[in-house]
């Protein structure tokens, strides 16, 4: 019996709207919903729909026998709560099945881990609190963002009392070592590490419809031939990929769900794999090593590195002024404040501002908003300047932001009261011309003082203020009038 | 190789850009060029190349039938007073100058050599017609393999010489009526460039979107158009360190002739937009041209000539010291065929802002890229380069680097290359 483990990676960004730099100061509203709406139904109708509903299918085909996990990002759930909750409804029916394992990640989809220890921990809270809200799971594995791992991180997640990591199975930090057994952290040995077969997954994620690769339609006969074919010695694979591959990345007519509707069938039947979930894995292995990763690596690109997200000037400027911020949240109790901040810190908004496409010609516009890197960098720069402005504006730090905060106050205290006032005016105006008694009485009652409170209670709810000094006001105004009058 | 100017008298990119070709050429040893402008002045760089002025070749002592050129080349014999290309300085000199030079033309004809006056003055026609005569002298007299015409004005010229000599012809477009007069073109202009790209045998575009407008407009075989892109000659690099910025401010520079095709109205209202976020900051309009006072009018109705500033026409040292103390240059031209200025903005250090509508923009990496007409974005794309300083310092780092790879010679190569297969 050897292991099969599929995992599938739920993900959708909220999109920057165009911040242009007038904006800044005036204008809170960062996201661009017609954007963010219209993509994440369209990929609901094309991908996650469908494919959930095949996998109930064959959860109940092959009941017990198919199993399989899901992360799904905070900033996924949050859309899917927004724009489509009949997706999360079908994510919840797979979750009662208990064939479906829910990973813990981190909130945002973020980087975090890369810079902020307590932040890092503080945002998988935030998202194991959701799935448990959502799916009634509480997560034993995890996975970072983009499989992005080091023995650093590691130790941390086991820190937080994981019992598994997955990520990438790179060939530069195997070596001559298969991915196709559970391997454990090089810091803390406790947690357990799932490596991606990186070449099966990717056959399906990337190659599957591709016709100039030379195997080349991708039958089930074929993939499972290739799984039977992997040394009897070796224990597990690790298929990890996109949820979008099924449908979006490969369009239905590719055939990719025949395929996966054909796979499990195919496995239980002809080859010696059973499928098994991440924590499953992780209790019944035994790691056979360590792996040491030094420096951080992730599943993207050929390098499996960090500079799609991190790799130039421009990555790392945003990056380093957006964590600036960090401390400075530790006070902020505003939610949507707090919202924006977590948005802010979604990965993508990163890689959109990657240069390093420009060298090999294939340009990443899955998605992408932004014409250029610039335009990325530029909107990104200039939506954090406004966040950070109304940061300050809400934690003062510096005497000049405190006295500005002191002065914004008074401010907005002054603003009301000149609108009370104006709203008074125009009452009485309206009361001169309509019935010029009435006015009097109530000019008269105004100056002896005692017409205040009738006044306030009159304007129901409107007046706080001094209602003396509203008097004084409201007393000139009449005089005025009645001069005129004469 | 027919040209109309050459440094350094030079009113824009045409002179600047024959003068690069030809050095880059100069690498070919078995490879000798003539290059024949209207008049030489005689302080042209002539260290590798052989510079003939029109004004210099004789026609009187030789016994000729000169009807039978002028039949050949009838065509060119346009009677009009058309001001098609205007240099807008030599406009309005030409605006105050007596206007007997056609009589004198008709005088010197024939009589040993024409006077030229180079430029592009009111008898432009009348000298693109002479310029002909004399290339189809030139090329009776003379042995060559090719002939190279830079431009509409002279592809009359080239046109005679294949018909004189029967060698081919390379058309070399640095610019179409299209992009001069943004869709009203004059139709003197179109019928010679049309002419002139359906004689020749291989036409040169300096960009794609050049080529696409040969090809769309012209209707010209695409076979037969080829794209070679300019280039910048390294510059001194004392030159533009020499210079301190003094001002405090920060400098956004628009720099070329103040016309249509430029987009300086554009250049003005994205100032307007920033001013009104920024302070610390100045633009400078450099260079002269037909909208100027309309320039300068909007400028002052927008209140903003407090930090807006006009230069007038800068040349040689002017255009460095106006770099180096530049901390954006925008280009927000409508319609460029190529556009050098901005490389040799990143030349000196400068990042630089593009339109999408110009032909450097195909090549360029590390530079912004926005519509002409989008002054949202432009203005953004200054205030993000002014404010973020990561910005900036990638593009001055990368962008110099990607403009001292585009040399000279990589153009001449490909130029050779097509030289190598018309001569066979």
């Amino acid at each position: 019996m050897r292991n099969l483990c599929l995992y599938f990676q739920v993900h959708q960004p909220f999109r920057f709207r165009r911040y242009r730099f007038f904006d800044i100061g005036n204008e809170h509203y960062y996201y661009d919903d017609y954007t963010n709406e219209s993509i994440l139904r369209k990929v609901a109708d094309k991908c996650y729909l469908p494919a959930n509903a095949l996998m109930l299918n064959l959860i109940k085909r092959y009941p017990g026998k198919f199993r399989l996990a899901f992360s799904i990002s905070g900033v996924a759930i949050d859309q899917f709560e927004l724009y489509a909750p009949e997706v999360l409804e079908s994510f919840r029916q797979l979750a009662d099945t208990g064939s479906v394992e829910f990973l813990a990640e981190t909130n945002a989809h973020s980087l975090v881990s890369l810079k902020d220890r307590n932040e890092f921990k503080e945002q998988v809270q935030l998202h194991v609190d959701k799935i448990k809200k959502y799916f009634r799971q509480s997560p034993k594995v995890f996975r970072n963002t983009e499989l992005i791992y080091s023995d650093e991180i590691g130790a941390q997640v086991a820190e937080m009392g994981y019992e598994a990591m997955l990520t990438e199975g790179a060939k530069h930090i195997l070596g001559w070592k298969s991915p196709n057994y559970l391997y454990c952290n090089a810091i803390n040995p406790k947690l357990k590490i799932l490596l991606k077969n990186f070449k099966l997954s990717d056959d399906i994620a990337f190659r599957f419809s591709d016709q100039g690769w030379s195997e080349y339609p991708l039958t089930v006969e074929k993939f499972v031939a290739w799984l039977n074919q992997i040394d009897k010695k070796e224990e597990i694979v690790n298929l990890f990929m996109d949820y979008e591959t099924f449908g979006e990345h490969q369009w239905e007519g590719t055939g990719i769900f025949r395929f996966l509707e054909a796979l499990p069938g195919e496995v239980l039947k002809h080859s010696d794999f059973v499928f098994v979930t991440p924590s499953e894995v992780a209790a019944n292995l035994q790691p056979v090593a360590a792996v040491q990763v030094a420096y951080p690596i992730s599943w993207a690109d050929e390098e499996r590195d960090l500079t799609a997200w991190l790799g130039n000037e421009l990555q790392q400027e945003a990056f380093n002024k957006l964590y600036e911020q960090a401390w400075k949240l530790e006070q902020v109790k505003d939610p949507v404040l707090l919202k924006d901040w977590n948005y802010l810190q979604v990965s993508d908004h990163f890689y959109y501002m990657c240069t390093k496409f420009f060298s090999d010609g294939a340009v990443h516009s899955y998605f992408n908003p932004y014409q250029s890197p610039y335009d990325a960098f530029i909107n990104y720069m200039n939506i954090l300047s406004d966040f950070v402005i109304r940061l300050n504006a809400l934690v003062p730090q510096t005497g000049i932001d405190k006295e500005k905060a002191n002065l914004a106050h008074i401010l907005e205290e002054k603003e009301k009261q000149i609108e009370k006032y104006k709203a008074e005016i125009e009452r009485l105006s309206e009361l001169i011309n309509t019935s010029p008694g009435k006015f009097e009485e109530e000019s008269d009652r105004i100056m002896n003082n005692g017409g205040a409170k009738k006044v306030r209670t009159r304007k129901a709810g409107a007046s706080s203020g001094s209602g003396k000094k509203k008097a004084i006001e409201k007393k000139g105004e009449a005089t005025g009038k009645k001069s005129r009058g004469k | 190789m027919f040209g109309w100017e050459f440094p350094p008298h030079i009113s824009g990119g045409l002179g600047t850009a024959c003068y690069g070709l030809t050095k880059g050429l100069s690498v070919y040893n078995d490879l000798q060029i003539r290059f024949v402008i209207p008049k030489a002045f005689g302080d042209e760089d002539q260290s590798v190349i052989r510079i003939t002025g029109a004004n210099q070749v004789e026609l009187g002592t030789k016994d000729r039938d000169y009807k039978a050129f002028l039949e050949k080349i009838q065509f060119v014999e346009i009677n009009s007073n058309l001001i098609p290309y205007t240099d807008p300085d030599e406009y309005y000199r030409l605006v105050n100058q007596d206007k007997s030079g056609i009589n004198q033309y008709i005088h010197t004809t024939f009589s040993g050599t024409i006077d030229f006056k180079g430029g592009y003055g009111g008898n432009l026609f009348q000298e693109i017609a002479n310029y002909a005569i004399i290339a189809s002298v030139l090329a009776a007299e003379n042995d060559f393999d090719i002939i190279h015409a830079h431009d509409w004005l002279t592809y009359p010229a080239g046109i005679a010489a294949k018909q004189v000599s029967g060698k081919p012809l390379v058309i070399h477009v640095h610019a179409t009526d299209f992009d001069r007069s943004g869709g009203n073109v004059n139709p003197g202009v179109y019928e010679l460039e049309l002419k002139g790209m359906h004689a020749a045998d291989k036409i040169i575009a300096v960009s794609n979107l050049t080529r696409e407008t040969i090809i769309n407009k012209y209707g010209i075989n695409p076979g037969k158009v080829v794209t070679v892109y300019n280039a910048v000659d390294p510059i001194d690099s004392d030159l533009s360190l020499s210079y301190e910025n003094r001002i405090k401010d920060k400098i956004v520079t628009f720099l070329g002739r103040i016309t249509m095709q430029k987009g300086p109205e554009y250049f003005i209202e994205v100032a307007h937009k920033v001013l009104q976020k920024m302070d610390n900051v100045r633009f400078v309009m450099a260079g002269s041209g037909d909208m100027m006072v309309k320039m300068i009018h909007r400028a002052a109705s927008l209140r903003i000539m407090d930090k807006f500033h006009f230069t007038g026409f800068l040349k040689g040292e002017d255009v460095y010291r106006m770099f180096a103390l530049s901390d954006v240059y925008v280009m927000p031209s409508v319609s460029e065929p190529f556009g050098i200025s901005p490389l040799e903005a990143l030349h000196s250090n400068v990042p630089v802002i593009i339109s999408r509508q110009s032909g450097v923009s195909e090549i360029l990496k590390y530079a912004i890229k926005v519509d002409f007409w989008d002054i949202h974005a432009m203005a953004d794309a200054i205030y993000g380069i002014l404010n973020y300083k990561a910005l900036s310092e990638m593009f001055v780092k990368y962008g110099r680097k990607e403009v001292e790879e585009m040399r000279w010679e990589n153009s001449a190569r490909k130029v050779r290359q097509i030289y190598n297969t018309l001569i066979k």
